[in-house]
């Protein structure tokens, strides 16, 4: 199964930023001397205690690392069956995992003596961390957000404004994630002497996939260390929700060598996996196509051309997915299932009733994958789920769905 | 020998700059867009640069960005592209046709039988935007074995180290890219310019055509007079945009046309 000497599934990406045939770097050739300069920095950066020592100290004192790996009793109870464990990450700050990944990326861009940075942002969480981590060190931001987003993540945008970050609404193809993915491109190619792009997912252009993995892998050494602690082993199964993949590639990555541990990815099923394609489960619903900068499984149609994706979440609707769960998927070392909206809905409401947790709608979707499949095992059975996002920023979006109106002093319940 | 190489033979013993054009293939119709490529050559355009609609084309400004959207929304598509391309064919067997685009609309056909519809489709080069010289197994290579040429874009960031990877595989002409940023975007600068074209000609002998923020007849005159030639896109796909009738917009084709042909 694995390619290499050593029959290690860490080894990847090849010097070609290539995990099997997925990856890559599909850019024009404006971007590509500065994806190679970037891969040079980050190769020297890896290998350099002064950087992870000054990730780590942030990571601790700012972001509040190490998050906890917690028992959920309640829901084990519910559930009737595998012990579930939660990794806490929807307590770092800014409400998620994305600031793991924005932090090394700026240290960086600091590094490399940049001093703009943009970003892109669908449901504003790695907007809204990029932003925080920005004014922190006094750089200058950018974000780019499809318009659509902008209009219904309202509160991320005023919190990334507060931050100080210039939000640019994009109104190119039809403005989603997709479309301030490639505005942000456009304008990197535009300012290529003092801007870095700082990309909120293991997607992108080699090095971004395998950079942001080894920033977002922390999750998984952590869960690893403390679930040691608390029961002396190797979790059975581990879970986590998928957009682009970063939280997943970040809890999965420390595990693949450990091959008595299940992995299972959850994409977004939106209304269901159908010919419809009212979804964003890339790998099982897409197939291979190069966007971005990498190839990877897509949503397009028979010509190529690049489908919308759709889901209740914003975090997960994207038409791509990172090129390493391209792989991990083709060689079958993961296994990807998808859960639709309403499943997420439900699962939201356990969490908060179960747990007094009230979870991102993306986590959402692992839940309810766990929902599914937790009943029907042991009970020594150990299952680990990312928590990897609050769900301050949905309460609006689930309350639409569940009928509930916000808009007046009291709220009420629609008849 | 393409059609491309012997244009720019005739373009050397006549002493003339090249002009290169560029229009959306189905931009805002087939039948339009057909009726304004078939005319191209006769308003003096040299090189027909006939882009692939995609739906996320991240080099590309507005202008061609909507231009895009127009073709798509119109119902065009690769097999259209091709057939636009085999018409055009029909009447003019002497014109260069360079295919312009992003990669996934040909990866998703497949790279072997893309080539050959390309081929028989009497398209003679492409320029593929997302493939650089790290990726020139996906496609360079096939295309050139089956006979095309495969144009590679040179830009202000392709430093002397790079240049020469940069050249190694491309046939046909170099495209420079006058400007760091999108089609359509910023104006190009002669005096940015030459310089540029004087380093990349020491390395090599191909021919070497400015685009990206040329827009006037006059700066047409001014870049083609720098180097080999010179590409307009974004300004004609403008008055594509603005509903112009054929003739107005070949009319200013023209005009640009003798620009870079009077340098």
């Amino acid at each position: 199964m694995a390619d290499d000497l050593f029959n290690s599934f860490m080894n990847g990406p090849d010097e070609k930023g290539r995990f099997g045939k997925f990856g890559g770097r599909f850019v024009s050739e404006t971007l590509m001397p500065l994806i190679l300069e970037l891969e040079e920095q980050y190769e020297r950066a890896k290998t350099d205690d002064s950087f992870w020592a000054e990730m780590h100290d942030l990571w601790t004192h700012y972001v509040g690392r190490p998050s906890p790996l917690y028992f959920a009793e309640r829901l084990t109870e519910h559930l009737g069956g595998a012990k579930i464990y939660l990794k806490r990450d929807e307590l770092n700050h800014t409400g998620a995992h994305k600031i793991n990944n924005v932090l090394g990326q700026i240290i960086l861009a600091r590094r490399m003596g940049k001093t703009r940075i943009i970003a892109e942002t669908g449901a504003g969480q790695h907007g809204v961390a990029t932003a925080t981590v920005c004014a922190k060190f006094g750089l200058k931001c950018v974000v780019y957000m499809g318009a659509h987003d902008v209009e219904r993540q309202a509160p991320n945008v005023f919190r990334m404004r507060l931050l100080g970050a210039e939000v640019i609404p994009v109104t190119s193809g039809r403005g989603t994630l997709k479309d301030a993915m490639n505005d942000a491109l456009r304008d990197w190619v535009t300012n290529v002497r003092d801007t870095f792009y700082c990309i909120g997912t293991v997607a992108g252009p080699h090095p971004y996939p395998a950079m942001v993995r080894d920033f977002q892998a922390i999750i998984g050494k952590e869960t690893k260390e403390q679930l040691h602690a608390a029961e002396g082993r190797l979790p059975d199964t581990i879970i986590a929700a998928i957009g682009g993949g970063s939280n997943a590639m970040g809890l999965f990555y420390p595990f693949l060598d450990d091959t008595s541990v299940n992995i299972i990815g959850v994409e977004a099923g939106g209304k269901g996996v159908n010919e419809k394609m009212e979804h964003c489960a890339s790998l099982t619903g897409g197939r291979p196509g190069v966007l971005h900068g990498n190839r990877t499984y897509l949503l397009q149609d028979d010509d190529g051309q690049i489908l919308e994706g759709f889901s209740i979440s914003a975090g997960l609707d994207y038409p791509g997915i990172g090129p390493e769960h391209s792989w991990l998927h083709d060689i079958g070392r993961a296994q990807y299932v998808s859960i639709t909206d309403k499943e997420a809905l439900e699962a939201f409401q356990l969490s908060c009733s179960t747990e007094g947790i009230i979870p991102a709608l993306e986590p959402s979707h692992a839940l309810a994958h766990v929902m599914k499949i937790a009943p029907d095992l042991p009970k020594d059975h150990l299952l680990v789920m990312n928590m990897c996002g609050r769900g301050d920023k949905d309460i609006f979006t689930v309350a639409r769905h569940l009928g509930f109106d916000m808009s007046g002093p009291e709220g009420r319940v629609f008849e | 020998m393409t059609r491309i190489d012997a244009k720019f033979a005739e373009l050397k013993a006549q002493n003339r700059k090249a002009f290169v054009s560029y229009v959306m293939a189905g931009d805002p119709d087939f039948d339009a867009s057909l009726e304004l490529v078939k005319g191209l050559p006769a308003a003096g355009v040299d090189i027909i640069e006939l882009g692939l609609p995609f739906t996320d084309p991240m080099a590309d400004g507005p202008a061609i960005q909507l231009a895009g959207q127009r073709a798509l929304e119109g119902g065009m598509t690769l097999d259209r592209t091709l057939e636009l391309a085999t018409e055009f064919r029909k009447t003019d067997d002497t014109t260069p046709i360079v295919m312009m685009g992003y990669y996934n609309p040909i990866y998703s056909r497949g790279v072997d039988l893309f080539l050959t519809q390309a081929k028989a489709a009497g398209i003679d080069g492409l320029i593929i935007v997302d493939l650089p010289p790290e990726e020139d197994d996906e496609l360079c290579i096939p295309a050139q074995a089956a006979g095309l040429n495969f144009i590679r874009l040179a830009t202000p960031t392709t430093d002397v180290k790079r240049l020469p990877k940069v050249l190694q595989n491309t046939s046909g002409f170099v495209y420079y890219v006058s400007i760091t940023g999108i089609t359509g975007a910023a104006e190009a600068q002669g005096a940015d310019v030459a310089p540029e074209v004087a380093r990349m000609k020491q390395s090599t002998d191909l021919p070497i055509i400015v685009g990206f923020g040329v827009k006037t007849p006059e700066k047409s005159r001014e870049i083609a007079g720098i180097a080999d030639g010179t590409v307009v896109g974004s300004a004609i796909v403008q008055k594509i945009a603005e509903g112009k009738p054929t003739d107005e917009i070949l009319a200013f084709v023209k005009s640009l046309a003798d620009g870079a042909h009077a340098a």
